[in-house]
């Protein structure tokens, strides 16, 4: 190479030639490697016609403060044309603690909305058609007792459990990884996806109970590679589970999906998904023998990008977002959703959770995007780059069953927590040193920026609310059939069984998130952070 | 005469768990020579207090992004008080924005660095506000 040219490697360690030919892509076994569309291995995406038969669902992050509050902002989402909703709860919610809680303190109706009991979760989807909008909730500790509400709600509007859609992030695994609202020892934690994953399969099959988080592995300083790497880790960990509940892989594994990121390179994130979408085809047909096309196909939400957006001259985050959603498009994915241009440091303010929302819009309704199946398809970098990434990813899954023990034991240990930190460490020194570049933050910056943003007010009125609220909800509750729930879930976990008939009891019931916490916390403990960095 | 390193207790108080920026700062003080210990995710004012006399720490960080740093650092600095360590370096990091920083510092926390500071204005802060004797 030409000492004039810049050598360029991308985050994934793949160094990128100036010029691509056919000669970079001569090995690759076109039919085999690439297929067409909707078909094995689903390099090109997992339907035929993809987004000229339908457009990827648009599905904005949004909940706070009251049940009441959110309620409202579902509303003004559904009326602008949003066809999915993804729930943000409080973090004491998140972590299963009442709002009266001490430890809740200043934390209520904080990051999303607090929900104590089914009346809140009964109100935060008032007039809600859920039969017809695909509801995701953001809970991943507490995902079983939380569906069990929203299963709960769907039986009161008169929806049958066989009939509701919608997902549950639910993956415990990467909260020990990034995110962190975790509560019980990695074990038991996955043994409750496992009855999340049973219950649906047998009860509610359109439901999604489990959404793998790259996103979170990439948002803590993951690499491309390790953020799929680590998540089909962890999937094939569920897949696992599901197994061990006898359940045939065709009738589950299909409704496992992906949450994964989009900031980064443009190339190398498109080929990322290009590559992670074969791969697992391979990975369930080959290892678990899938038999039906459903469950090889990896469906996705490809979004987010908040690890990418500044605080720094943050209007810059517009553009960086319309860049996102494209590469999300080029990429195949099912839903998509953005950060928006302030959430680098607040919660989104209805104006700029509106400009996300267009920005998707923009690109269905005048971009041509959705005409023609993959159109990078072919492109010597594209497919060369496709390839590439995906040996790493195999590499990397290896690295993770013979060198660290399986991603149980590498989560539980703190092994692959300590290799994202020092990932970290190494990207924000890049950013300092200026080896990366990032605009308005080591390049084009502007001295002495003044910030007039709209912050998120957070109101310590909604903490009150909703005590006030679970204190009503408690007294006009049935203590008896409150206890005697409780005291079945206790045996249930005893036992072993799935626990999920029991929360639901316990939910019509009334009793308390924190109250089925406590009794699942005092039979499976709680988990001690192994600090390894 | 040799000085003893000067020792940093990071810390992450209460329910929020991003602790990307905690796991960085810890790296990046290490790298810089500082002792540095890591209290891991959702620990208490009391738990953090403790651990920083066990280490007999110089420097206190605590790394907030839920926007609930004026409430957390009301109730360490109270804390810190009443166990008498009100000669301990306090440091905020995390998602604070500028309008608070003056409201951070009026509680008695010296250094507020929000997302996106410089490990090495982190480093220089610490070394001149803490005397090290050997």
């Amino acid at each position: 190479m030409s000492d004039q040219i810049k050598q360029i490697t991308l985050e994934s360690g793949i160094e990128v030639k100036p010029v691509y030919g056919p000669e970079d892509i001569e090995g690759i076994d076109r039919a085999d490697q690439l297929g067409r569309p909707g078909e094995f291995p689903f390099t090109r995406g997992i339907h035929p016609y993809m987004y000229r038969a339908r457009p990827f669902t648009m599905r904005q992050y949004a909940g706070f403060g009251t049940p009441g509050a959110s309620n409202e902002r579902f509303k003004f989402l559904i009326e602008n044309g949003q066809t999915a909703l993804n729930v943000a709860f409080d973090l004491p919610t998140q972590m299963g603690l009442d709002s009266a809680d001490p430890r809740a303190e200043g934390e209520v109706g904080r990051v999303g909305m607090a929900v104590d009991t089914l009346a809140d979760i009964e109100m935060a989807f008032d007039g809600i058609p859920i039969d017809q909008i695909s509801v995701s909730l953001t809970v991943n500790a507490v995902a079983a007792p939380i569906m069990a509400m929203y299963f709960v709600v769907a039986e009161k509007h008169g929806v049958p459990l066989s009939k509701v859609r919608g997902t549950a992030q639910n993956d415990i695994l990467k909260e020990y990884i990034g995110r962190g609202a975790w509560v019980f020892p990695v074990e038991p934690a996955v043994k409750l996806i496992g009855d999340t994953i049973e219950f649906c399969a047998r009860v509610a099959p359109r439901y999604y109970p489990v959404s793998v988080c790259g996103y979170h592995i990439r948002e803590s300083g993951a690499n491309p590679i390790q953020e799929i790497a680590f998540a089909f880790s962890i999937a094939k960990e569920y897949v696992r589970q599901g197994l061990a509940r006898k359940l045939a892989v065709d009738d589950f594994a299909g409704q496992i999906s992906f949450n994964f990121d989009i900031f980064g390179n443009f190339f190398e994130q498109i080929c990322k998904f290009r590559a992670a979408r074969r791969l697992w085809a391979k990975i369930m047909r080959d290892e678990f023998c899938a038999g039906e096309p459903r469950t090889m196909q990896m469906k996705m939400i490809a979004g987010g990008g908040g690890g990418g957006l500044t605080i720094e001259q943050p209007e810059n985050n517009i553009v960086r977002g319309a860049y996102y959603a494209l590469m999300s498009a080029l990429s195949g994915t099912q839903t998509m959703a953005l950060c928006s241009y302030d959430e680098a440091f607040t919660i989104p303010t209805e104006k700029a959770a509106l400009i996300s929302l267009r920005t998707m819009q923009i690109l269905i309704e005048e971009m041509g995007v959705c005409d023609t199946v993959d159109p990078l398809a072919g492109s010597y970098y594209v497919e060369w780059l496709t390839d590439e990434i995906e040996n790493r990813i195999i590499t990397e899954i290896k690295r993770v069953d013979n060198e660290w023990g399986g991603i149980v034991n590498a989560v539980s240990e703190g092994i692959i927590q300590a290799e994202v930190a020092r990932q970290a460490f190494q990207y924000e020194k890049g950013l300092q040193e200026g080896s990366i570049h990032k605009v308005g933050v080591n390049i084009y910056r502007t001295e002495e920026e003044v910030r007039e943003v709209e912050m998120h007010p957070y109101n310590p009125d909604d903490a009150e609310e909703s005590i006030r609220r679970t204190e009503q909800v408690k007294s006009a509750r049935d203590p008896g059939a409150v206890e005697a729930a409780l005291s079945k879930l206790h045996q249930t976990v005893v036992r072993g069984d799935n626990t999920m008939p029991a929360l639901m009891e316990a939910v019509r019931a009334y009793a308390t998130l924190g109250e089925m916490m406590d009794v699942l916390k005092a039979d499976y403990g709680e988990f001690r952070e192994p600090v390894r960095l | 005469m040799t000085f003893k390193p000067i020792r940093v207790l990071i810390a992450k108080p209460g329910l929020d768990g991003h602790d990307r920026g905690a796991k960085v700062v810890t790296l990046a003080l290490r790298d810089a020579g500082f002792e540095v210990v890591y209290t891991g995710l959702h620990r208490t004012i009391d738990e953090i207090v403790e651990v920083a006399v066990q280490e007999d720490v110089d420097v206190i960080g605590l790394s907030v992004l839920s926007g609930a740093h004026i409430q957390i650092a009301e109730k360490l600095i109270g804390k810190m008080k009443q166990e008498k360590l009100g000669d301990k370096l306090i440091l905020f990091g995390g998602n604070i924005p500028a309008d608070d920083i003056s409201a951070l510092n009026s509680l008695g926390v010296r250094g507020v660095f929000p997302t996106g500071s410089r490990f090495d204005e982190i480093a220089d802060f610490i070394r001149s506000n803490v005397v090290a004797y050997g």
